[in-house]
């Protein structure tokens, strides 16, 4: 119980730094591992991590916990779009960078991108549209490191609105790319 | 004028693995045609039962084609044309007349002999005998309200032809054939998971769609007759539109597995496959043309999608579709001549056609929720997806922009209707 604990108050003081400055969250993690240069070594670090977690490890659990942390910006996973736009917003570029420096950190996390659009449009065009707005976060993943055998994109295009309304506020919720772990 | 008497056994289309949904349509007709023939329809003789039911449905198709007006009988009801006083029916003003009987057969078949009258002329424009298996009691109506259509306008009947759509109940996706009226629907698949895009074979006997069943869009055949499915495209992110090419020997299909979605060939069983769009774009919802030689889709290379046309063998691409909103869902008419596509402007979707060689856009709806048309096989009337009531509805526009339906079924949302072959 007591390395509960202990794992929670780093926890909460990671999400007190992640929300003062969201970029260095990122980077925290890996400061303490030798990174891009061993990355085969980094693999079975991780996997083992839950093991050892009572003798040792903060930084492995600080990790795992990062993307169900509230407060990392990892635990955004969306991005949206303007009307008949596919291209990943620059205020959306930090978040997928994000997910991207997680994704090639841990090599055996899966992504599931999938695209959505608002209703505008015919179903078929918009899952076209859909396509290719998953498929935009998909290379900036792996430009950031992830491999693609990581990630699988897909699209609904119109079909499964989060939104009903045939208004702009349901739209804009509509035209987005889900990052789903 | 040639008169003969024959057998006309209507085709019965045994679905397997379907089932046969109970369900009330409402038919909302608005407008109605220039010209309607005012016709009689007499009750046949024979059982009171059947003779209701094919009466309503015959009068239902007419109606519903905006082409003709019914004329009370006044309680006079001949059977054979002996007994046919023309100056009643004149008086009563009506120009063509209806009559025969209906009787069940010992082979578990119901047969109708009617006579189409012309009533100006006092002549006998059709007598024919039309039967079908007792369960296929509406198609006897259709049948016969086809060749009257037929005979009185000059054009085919689409009466006994059938739709395919999707009816979503809730988290539920059905996708259903049914009779052009709505009636007689027939599930050829229901799940949990979306269904996209059904497209009918040339002859009627597969439907090619879009189910998310595996988790991301994948294009299937299917065989209306056996109920056996094959995989046509199960390619990385989305496989999706199936199109036939006019002599159902390879579908038109969009496939994302090299890059942004491109149009590719590929015969039934899947195999064949090879890309036949190069842009950089969206390319998506092919549709051959009626000769089989030219395909129209839906591209967003100029900037915004529009409808583009290419030889399939390769070719100059053209753009179809110029000014104002946004274009889709592009479909050759029968005769070729044209097409029928989804415009979208001022925040509304519109049904509208062009034709190749006015390139003049017409607008045949009001504008709302107005999706995805698709043509009867003799051209006079479109189907497509629109809402009413809060709920997804099929509706039909006459091509001449004249006579409105809307068609409410039971419960659910109706969505993607593609109106299927003769039969």
């Amino acid at each position: 119980m007591k390395k509960l604990v202990i794992s929670v108050v780093l926890v909460s003081l990671l999400a007190a730094c992640a929300s003062e400055k969201p970029k260095e969250t990122v980077s925290t993690p890996k400061a303490d591992e030798p990174v891009a240069a061993a990355p085969v070594a980094e693999t079975p670090a991780a996997v083992a991590a839950p093991e050892v977690a009572e003798t040792a490890a903060p930084a492995a659990v600080a990790e795992i916990d990062q993307l169900n942390d509230s407060s990392s910006i990892l635990s955004k996973r969306s991005t949206y779009y303007p009307f008949d736009v596919s291209a990943v917003q620059e205020t959306d570029k930090p978040l997928v960078q994000a997910h991207a420096k997680y994704l090639s950190e841990h090599p055996e996390r899966n992504v599931r991108l999938e695209g959505n659009c608002d209703e505008r449009g015919s179903n078929e065009y918009n899952l076209a549209l859909g396509q290719r707005r998953a498929d935009g976060v998909k290379k900036m993943l792996i430009l950031g490191g992830t491999k693609a055998s990581q990630i699988k994109s897909v699209s609904y295009g119109e079909e499964k609105p989060k939104a009903t309304g045939h208004n702009e506020d349901s739209w804009k919720q509509n035209r987005r790319t889900d990052i789903v772990y | 004028m040639l008169l003969r008497a024959f057998q006309s056994v209507v085709g019965i289309l045994f679905l397997a693995h379907v089932s046969v949904v109970s369900a009330e349509m409402t038919i909302e007709i608005i407008g109605a045609g220039e010209n309607q023939v005012p016709v009689a329809i007499v009750p046949f003789g024979g059982d009171g039962k059947l003779a209701q039911a094919i009466k309503d449905v015959m009068v239902g198709d007419l109606l519903r084609s905006g082409l003709f007006r019914t004329v009370g009988s006044g309680g006079i009801s001949p059977h054979v044309p002996a007994e046919v006083s023309y100056p009643d029916w004149q008086a009563r003003g009506a120009e063509a007349l209806v009559i025969g009987t209906v009787a069940a057969k010992a082979n578990g078949r119901t047969e109708a002999r009617f006579q189409l009258l012309d009533v100006v002329k006092q002549t006998k424009l059709i007598d024919l005998a039309v039967s079908a298996d007792d369960i296929q009691m509406r198609a006897i109506g259709h049948r016969i309200a086809d060749l009257v259509y037929e005979k009185l306008t000059g054009d085919k009947g689409v009466f006994n032809t059938r739709i395919a759509y999707v009816n979503r109940i809730g988290q539920k996706y059905n996708l259903i054939v049914a009779d052009c009226d709505g009636y007689n629907e027939q599930i050829v698949l229901s799940q949990n998971d979306l269904i996209m895009s059904p497209a009918w074979s040339p002859d009627g006997s597969h439907l090619a769609y879009v189910s998310f069943e595996t988790g991301h869009a994948v294009v299937y055949v299917q065989s209306l007759y056996t109920g056996q499915r094959k995989v046509l495209a199960d390619f990385e992110g989305s496989n999706s539109a199936p199109a036939w090419s006019p002599d159902g020997k390879q579908l038109a299909v969009v496939l994302t597995r090299d890059g942004s979605s491109q149009i590719y060939l590929a015969r039934p069983d899947g195999s064949g496959i090879r890309r036949i769009t190069f842009s950089d774009g969206i390319d998506t919802e092919p549709n051959f043309s009626p000769d089989g030689q030219y395909l129209l889709f839906t591209s967003d290379r100029g900037g915004s999608p529009q409808i583009y046309r290419m030889p399939v063998k390769g070719g100059m691409e053209q753009r179809m579709t110029f000014g104002e909103g946004n274009n889709f869902s592009p479909r050759h008419s029968p005769d070729g001549k044209g097409f029928v596509y989804t415009h979208f402007s001022s925040g509304k979707f519109f049904i509208a056609t062009q034709d190749f060689k006015t390139e003049q856009m017409e607008i045949l709806t009001e504008g709302g929720w107005e999706k995805k048309p698709s043509y009867a096989p003799n051209g006079k009337l479109i189907m497509f997806a629109s809402e009413g009531r809060g709920r997804g509805i099929l509706a039909t526009v006459s091509s001449d922009g004249r006579v409105k339906q809307r068609i409410f079924s039971q419960s659910g949302d109706a969505r993607e209707p593609v109106w299927g072959p003769y039969p």
